[in-house]
């Protein structure tokens, strides 16, 4: 089966999890590592006999046979390749911040976005509770959403330490604008336990019609399809009701691709991009065919 | 000789919160915290128990949002630095630039013993305009002396003014103190602090012990009143330090006529070590957790020292009030029998 051609910016522990994801995908073939210096991540690639290169952007662009390239720099390395990228028609997921095209949950809005060149991942976070508050949006009209993610230190890379408040803001407005609540909150928790706990993510809702059985219903289709592209996402403690107010909590076990099981924060967000790369390179093949 | 400063820190309106649940008014505001001004104390801490923007689902909402509450306190305030605590996670720098607006000029940044670099882009923040910055660890008993230094370190090299350590979980003796103030004592050179919970009854010896250590900040709420068994009483710490010939600047007399004419009367419960509370001092678990337990407690049927035990076991930490909804669940679920998801217990 014919596969779309991937490039990976920033062969970090994100990139280099991304490239063991893309190497076990039926629809994306691996291409291209590349990186600002020689590193871990871009000798690696190279032991696999994948092109490498150290010019940032540059090579990836200048490629023609990538189609689809996942950005997993920094929000401000991304501000810069984003127009490169644009420029050279490649397909792009930012696994930054930076937000330069529209948020992304593939069980919540894929199927509504249509010829976007730039999708932003959101968060962690965002990947593991926007889908709850979303299915319980839907039937009950959530007022308020807030949402606490709890993440292994050890699962907490440098760029989330120094920039924690960007993961707090991204992901409350990504809560309102897809997640669909009028008002929204997200709190995020490292902690340093050992054994490493799995990332666990609380979702409360204020809502106008807490019907107990229509809202688990939702819970728990919107976790069947999570669980379609994060096989390690699990419901811990189902809708609890109390008054207007809806407690569900999730687990998200990392599938120890290269990252290890409790760094669930990066697999699902890692998982996700995947999903969407998929769906594109699925067009792009019936396309050509 | 001249006596030794001890700076006096009040967090009756940011800890103390906890235990009227978040509800403190513009009038009860004004009222203490002009009190406080008037007896002496060198810093007044006002925020939500959780730190500014901590009204939430999760931790409780507040009755008057904080930056009423600080526009309030600023009016009256004229000598002490009127102060917010911020927890990186909860707290966004933006939330501290309307503090700011509203009348802080001071900041301490909180974060778990072991998280100080979540706090830096924070307290080089508060440096640049001009504020007061404090680096805050919490749940100091679960990190040895010189895990502590590290990350105090790391406060020191972002800029911080002084370095307050918590024993967020009242769960310290006073050795376990004197170790951890020490040892830092002896490695940085900036100003230390220390924040007790009296749930095993230790605040004011804990306090103590910090001081005799080389501590120059100390913590307290009048009456005590605050998370747990709630914190060093103001009042008593003030005596005691006066009697063993520190210098406070407080007015003894002033600062318990605050505790009982004015912070007494709006006391929803009285401050005493029941037994949650010591449970939380003997199992080391974070003091603002009470509350919420007992609304567990009584929702899920259970007895609030087991759903504490067991938050102790997984070693959660500050901010994870949504995990007494998780271990409450999943002790109902035992007492019922009923299956739970598979690796519900390796949390921890």
């Amino acid at each position: 089966m014919e596969r779309i051609k991937v490039g990976i910016i920033g062969p970090g522990n994100i990139g280099t999890d991304l490239m063991f994801k893309v190497m076990k995908s039926k629809r994306l073939q691996m291409h291209m590592m590349a990186g600002i210096q020689e590193s871990d991540g871009i000798k690696r690639a190279a032991g696999f006999g994948f092109k490498t290169a150290l010019d940032g952007v540059n090579s990836v662009a200048a490629d023609p046979d990538i189609k689809i390239v996942f950005d997993a720099t920094s929000a401000k390395a991304h501000l810069h390749n984003a127009p490169i990228l644009k420029a050279a028609g490649k397909i792009v997921m930012d696994l930054t911040p930076a937000a330069v095209g529209p948020y992304v949950v593939p069980c919540v809005n894929l199927d509504q976005l249509e010829n976007v060149e730039n999708y932003n991942m959101v968060t962690c976070g965002g990947q593991a509770t926007i889908p709850i508050a979303y299915a319980i949006n839907r039937v009950a009209e959530s007022e308020y959403t807030e949402i606490v993610a709890c993440i292994a230190s050890k699962g907490a890379g440098p760029g989330t330490r120094a920039n924690i408040d960007e993961f707090t803001e991204t992901t409350r407005k990504a809560l309102r604008i897809i997640g669909g609540a009028d008002k929204t909150k997200a709190i995020i928790v490292l902690n340093p336990a050992e054994p490493p706990i799995m990332m666990t993510n609380t979702i409360y809702s204020i809502v106008k019609h807490p019907d107990e059985k229509k809202i688990t219903e939702a819970v728990n289709n919107i976790v069947e399809q999570v669980q379609a592209y994060v096989p390690g996402y699990k419901l811990r403690v189902p809708p609890v009701i109390d008054g207007n107010k809806v407690t569900v909590i999730v687990q998200v076990e990392g599938s120890g691709d290269y990252l290890p099981p409790y760094a669930g924060n990066l697999d699902i967000i890692n998982q996700a991009a995947v999903a969407v790369a998929e769906k594109i390179a699925a067009n792009l093949l019936s396309r050509e065919g | 000789m001249k006596k030794r400063k001890i700076d006096i820190v009040d967090t009756t309106l940011r800890d103390g919160s906890h235990a009227v649940r978040h509800s403190f008014t513009v009038d009860q505001v004004t009222a203490i915290a002009g009190g406080l001004d008037r007896v002496g104390v060198s810093m007044i801490e006002l925020s939500h128990g959780d730190g500014i923007s901590g009204s939430s689902v999760n931790y409780g909402f507040s009755g008057t949002p904080e930056l009423e509450l600080l526009k309030a306190a600023s009016e009256i305030v004229k000598n002490a630095k009127l102060t917010v605590l911020l927890i990186p996670g909860i707290g966004t720098i933006e939330d501290l630039k309307m503090a700011s607006e509203n009348g802080a000029t001071a900041v301490r940044v909180a974060t778990h013993v072991t998280e100080a670099d979540t706090a830096i882009q924070h307290i080089q923040y508060a440096k640049s305009v001009g504020m007061m910055a404090v680096g805050f660890l919490m749940l100091t008993h679960m990190a040895s002396p010189e895990k502590i230094v590290e990350q105090a370190k790391i406060f020191v090299d972002s800029g911080a003014d002084y370095i307050n350590l918590a024993d967020s979980a009242g769960y310290m003796l006073p050795d376990d103190v004197r170790a951890r103030v020490s040892t830092l004592k002896n490695n940085i050179d900036i100003p230390i602090g220390f924040h007790s919970h009296n749930n095993l009854g230790l605040s004011i010896a804990n306090s103590i012990a910090a001081v005799e250590e080389g501590a120059s900040y100390i913590d307290v709420t009048c009456r005590g009143l605050g998370a747990g068994a709630g914190n060093t009483q103001s009042e008593v710490l003030c005596a005691v330090l006066d009697r063993m010939g520190y210098d406070t600047g407080i007015d003894l007399y002033g600062i318990m006529d605050v505790a009982e004419e004015i912070v007494e009367p709006i006391m929803q419960r009285p401050q005493v070590i029941n037994s949650a509370a010591l449970t939380m001092g003997y199992a080391g678990v974070y003091s603002s957790f009470m509350l919420h337990t007992y609304k567990a407690a009584e929702k899920f049927q259970l007895n609030p020292r087991d759903i504490l035990v067991e938050l102790g076991r997984r070693k959660m930490v500050g901010g994870q009030e949504d995990m007494i909804i998780d271990v409450a669940y999943l002790l109902a679920q035992r007492v019922k029998g009923t299956k739970v998801v598979e690796g519900m217990t390796p949390l921890g």
